[in-house]
């Protein structure tokens, strides 16, 4: 067990959070990819305070934690912009069933492509490898909420209402 | 020798040989003269298996196994050199040349380039895969040496030297797939690193010109390696 | 008193308190849930209440029921009756029809061969019990085969019974399950671990999902007793980063079983000891490799190793290490409880037991089946699947995903197993069976699954990470009709050497899909190549010198 702690990156209550995770495994070096998902939840994304932090804490070296939060798709070291996220399944039996097709329609009408947001910053359009929900595809995720047997109609709809509804 | 290791007999390429338990394909091939080329494998770090060059065919098994991480097993036999083999090599190296950005003409390790003397030792004159092209930055922060991501096979002979025999851990892989590269600290400006020694042992196990000197012109930079079996034997004494 | 005895009293009692006379199960799989069956739970839940029926009628979430394609599902027991598509509405009317006749307008057949052609063993809790409820599994004769493995048996009978019972792994290689386990048990090493792999990371694949969802404490049973049978302590679930309610419902499983005695220290006044641990994965295809899952736990780059070392030898920390899929798992339990005679009487010679998939794609009943080893890929596509809708004609199925391959119509007859399925050149894989009509292009399919395994590359090994990306551009270049008859052979060169030479099975079976497509529908790369570009064209990427 780790003694002597490194001091939080800020005064911020949700470190406490943080902290707890590493507690509950020790502080030992393999806790690193549960501490980066605790944090990711946490502060939405990992910045460089926290990577050091997380670092000093676990006592693994900086460009191994580097690595570790750049391997995984789940982690991303620059903030969220946008408002509201439509995560669209690039599964197999979506790809089969007319992702592309709704993908090219977001694209045309609302200059919306994967990893990028539309003109007005309001909403993102992100992909998943595989959400699972093969049944009802092509699925997508709007604000959290799961939607399948998606059109390029409901997916436009979806996404216009976000954008209209703050303008 | 330890007590209780074992030796084992077994033939490459026809050779009776013999080698301990401990022992890998390479090691052995390598002390009877058999040259199986390598990239990623360099004596003294531990092995990874990642280049693919030392593949070579064990009669009997389906898979080829990577001579640099196989043990050696009584009464196998090994195949280094078969046509398929040269094959697979010549592909892979050329592999190395079109994902990263290559000129040997500009590269202050010319003439002492693992990956230029590999190719010509395979017959590589040719490349027959498109290039990719990548766009790779340079980091010369560092006081004294570079590092040129352009000339950079991912061999991460660096990563490992500065791990197991400096103990710095400044070294590390990011990213995955084509986007892998090697990175100092949190993918900071070498020169500004906290942890880096200055050593240089990571430049000096390089393969290619992707880590170098600073004040060495075109073909100047040799590389000095025996630094790695001393301090091995060093502490091995200790 | 025994401990089944003990286990009934002290987990079931609450159930027998409730003797209620209705049971309504709404399908929480992923499929319903996004149709939103909570929402529909909570409407049927009001209208118990409303009804005044809170006493006799009991409305629960369950795991998938399997017929995904009419989703939302509700069924109520014990008249046995299934609805589906249901919706918000819909609640006031079933709960009002539960003493009289059903509502005959949601009514979905279960005469049909989709639920009279499956047997289920994996599945055979899903979709009947409240997976956040030990008590509905201990009164489903869970944890019976973990008391009896613990105080009848050695672990040694218990690895005699599952190398007699022929289980292989489910998650690709078909590797013997006995064999396995007597390695670990072998191994020499005080501390030792068991894995259970739920990282599903197939696109297209949903089956680990089901169970773990579905039924999470089969999985707690089945790697106490492998736990039981190699030696080990300490078990670690590896679950899918995206499946926040599989770890949701394993870990709140886990805590039940702590609480009951099941886990833990000295379970059943026995000396076995066991824990288990949920560890999430961060979004990474190549983790579900043994070595590299390895590496995810340690906190480490998820990257694979050469092997051997094997896991079973040298795996987490450098101990012995059984890493077993979740489907190989949940088959323990039935196979402990009911005999290995039980289990190798179901199947062919060489597959034994019974085989989970997730069909999906252009398919009438998409879902999670579950059939025994043997089933012809015809019946369970034309049958239980309902055959291709729309009028549409069936050309392939992709199974295995990303490493897997395409299997024509003139295959279709041909009984699934490991072996017989890795002939024609596909792999049981993970489970994923995707139904492709004559509208989808096969060069378009082996681009998608290409473009996945460049993305998930780890990037260490050459052939796979450089490989992949030059494949990938081939068959961008096939699909958009700009190929050369030259970018064929470099395709065919390339698959050769990227599943030959990488590290892992990852990269080795990244090509399957190319060489399967190229197999069965060549004309379609030939047609893509363009005409004016013959043998002797000018090619837009001759050789360059290496510099």
């Amino acid at each position: 067990m780790k003694t002597v702690k490194s001091a939080a990156p800020s005064t911020d209550n949700r470190w406490r959070i943080v902290d707890a995770a590493m507690r509950r495994l020790g502080f030992q070096p393999h806790a690193l990819i549960e501490t980066l998902h605790v944090t990711q939840e946490t502060f939405g994304f990992l910045d460089e305070d926290a990577l050091r932090y997380i670092a000093a804490t676990l006592g693994v070296p900086l460009s191994q934690v580097y690595g570790v939060a750049t391997f995984y798709r789940a982690f991303t070291l620059k903030p969220k912009g946008a408002h509201h996220t439509c995560v669209v399944c690039t599964g197999t039996a979506c790809h089969l069933k007319g992702l592309p097709e709704i993908l090219a329609a977001l694209e045309a009408e609302l200059g919306l492509s994967p990893g990028g947001s539309t003109p007005d910053g309001k909403a993102a359009l992100m992909t998943a490898r595989c959400l699972a929900s093969c049944g009802l595809a092509p699925a997508a995720v709007f604000d959290g909420k799961m939607v399948g047997n998606l059109t390029s109609a409901t997916a436009l709809k979806r996404i216009r209402q976000w954008v209209e509804h703050e303008s | 020798m330890n007590p209780g290791v074992r030796v084992k007999t077994f033939k490459i390429d026809g050779l009776d040989v013999a080698g301990r338990e401990d022992q890998t394909v390479l090691d052995v091939a390598t002390e009877h003269g058999i040259p199986i080329p390598t990239m990623c494998h360099l004596e003294g770090l531990t092995s990874v298996g990642a280049c693919r060059l030392c593949l070579v065919e064990v009669v009997g098994r389906s898979r080829l196994l990577p001579a640099c991480v196989t043990p050696v097993e009584e009464g196998m036999a090994v195949v280094t050199n078969s046509e398929r083999l040269q094959n697979y090599r010549r592909m892979l190296l050329e592999m190395l040349f079109v994902e990263g950005n290559h000129i040997c003409a500009v590269c202050v390790s010319n003439g002492h380039c693992e990956l230029q003397g590999l190719a010509q030792t395979l017959g590589v004159t040719h490349v027959h895969f498109p290039y990719h092209y990548p766009d790779r930055p340079v980091d010369a922060s560092h006081s004294r040496f570079v590092v040129d991501h352009d000339r950079c096979v991912m061999c991460t002979r660096c990563v490992r030297v500065c791990n197991e025999v400096e103990g710095a851990h400044t070294w590390d892989v990011m990213g995955n797939g084509a986007n892998v590269r090697v990175v100092t600290d949190l993918n900071e400006a070498w020169g500004r690193s906290e942890t880096c020694t200055g050593c240089g042992k990571c430049v000096h196990v390089c393969p290619t010109g992707a880590l170098f000197e600073k004040g060495h012109s075109v073909a100047e930079m040799l590389k000095k390696r025996q630094f790695l079996p001393y301090l091995t034997a060093m502490r091995r004494r200790q | 008193m025994n401990p089944e005895e003990l286990l009934q009293k002290n987990v079931s009692h609450q159930l027998t308190a409730e003797a209620h006379g209705h049971d309504v199960r709404v399908c929480m799989g992923a499929g319903c849930m996004s149709l939103h069956s909570d929402q529909i739970k909570s409407a049927l839940t009001a209208q118990v209440k409303q009804h005044g029926r809170d006493k006799s009628c009991h409305v629960k979430g369950v795991g998938c029921m399997g017929l995904c394609a009419a989703g939302p599902l509700v069924s109520v027991e014990p008249q046995g009756v299934l609805y589906k598509e249901v919706t918000e509405e819909d609640a006031g009317e079933i709960i009002d029809s539960l003493n009289k006749a059903p509502v005959a307008r949601l009514i979905c057949p279960t005469d049909t061969p989709f639920f009279q052609n499956q047997m289920k063993i994996v599945l055979e809790n899903c979709g009947k019990i409240d997976p956040e409820r030990i008590e509905e599994y201990v009164n489903a004769d869970g944890y019976i085969a973990l008391i009896k493995a613990l105080t009848e048996m050695t672990p040694n009978d218990v690895i005699t019974q599952v190398m007699r019972s022929g289980l292989r792994g489910r998650g690709g290689g078909g590797y013997p399950t006995g064999l396995k386990w007597t390695t670990v048990a072998k191994a020499d090493g005080t501390q030792k671990y068991v894995i259970c792999n739920g990282d599903e990371g197939d696109p297209g694949a949903f089956m680990d999902r089901g169970v773990m969802e579905g039924d999470p404490h089969r999985l707690i049973e089945a790697m106490a007793i492998a736990g039981y049978a190699v030696g080990a302590d300490t078990g670690y679930i590896f679950v899918r980063g995206e499946y926040s309610m599989s770890v949701k419902r394993l870990r709140k499983a886990i805590m039940q079983a702590e609480r009951q005695a099941l886990l833990g220290k000295n379970i059943f006044n026995t000396p076995f000891s066991f824990q288990i641990e949920v560890r999430i994965g961060a979004g990474a295809f190549v983790s579900g490799e043994e070595t590299a899952l390895i590496a995810c736990i340690e906190g480490r780059r998820g990257v694979p190793s050469p092997r051997p070392p094997y896991p079973a030898e040298r795996g987490l920390w450098g101990c012995p290490t059984l890493i077993n899929n979740v489907e190989t798992l949940a088959n323990i339990p039935s196979i402990i409880r009911n005999g290995a005679d039980w289990f190798s009487n179901i199947g062919t010679r060489t597959g034994k037991g019974t085989v989970v998939f997730a069909m999906t794609g252009r398919v009438q009943n998409t879902g999670l089946i579950e059939v025994p080893m043997g089933t012809p890929l015809r019946e369970v596509i034309f049958d239980i699947g309902g055959g291709v809708p729309d009028g549409g004609t069936f050309k392939a199925v992709q199974m295995g995903g990303p490493s897997g391959g395409c299997i024509p119509e003139q295959y279709l007859d041909m009984p699934i197993d490991f072996d017989s399925l890795l002939e024609i050149g596909a792999i049981m894989g993970s489970g994923g069976m995707l139904v492709i009509d004559d509208s989808a292009s096969m060069v378009d399919m082996a681009k998608f699954f290409m473009e996945f395994c460049r993305i998930e590359s780890c990037g260490k090994c050459v052939p796979c990470r450089v490989g992949t990306v030059q494949m990938h551009e081939l068959l961008i270049r096939f699909s958009e009709g700009t190929a050369t008859e030259r970018d064929l052979v470099l395709l065919e060169e390339l698959c050769d050497l990227v599943r030959h030479t990488s590290l892992c099975g990852l990269g080795q079976s990244a090509p399957n899909p190319v060489l399967s497509t190229l197999r069965y529908f060549r004309h379609e790369y030939m047609a893509q190549i363009r005409p004016d570009f013959g043998a002797n064209g000018v090619d837009t990427h001759e050789s360059r010198s290496t510099s």
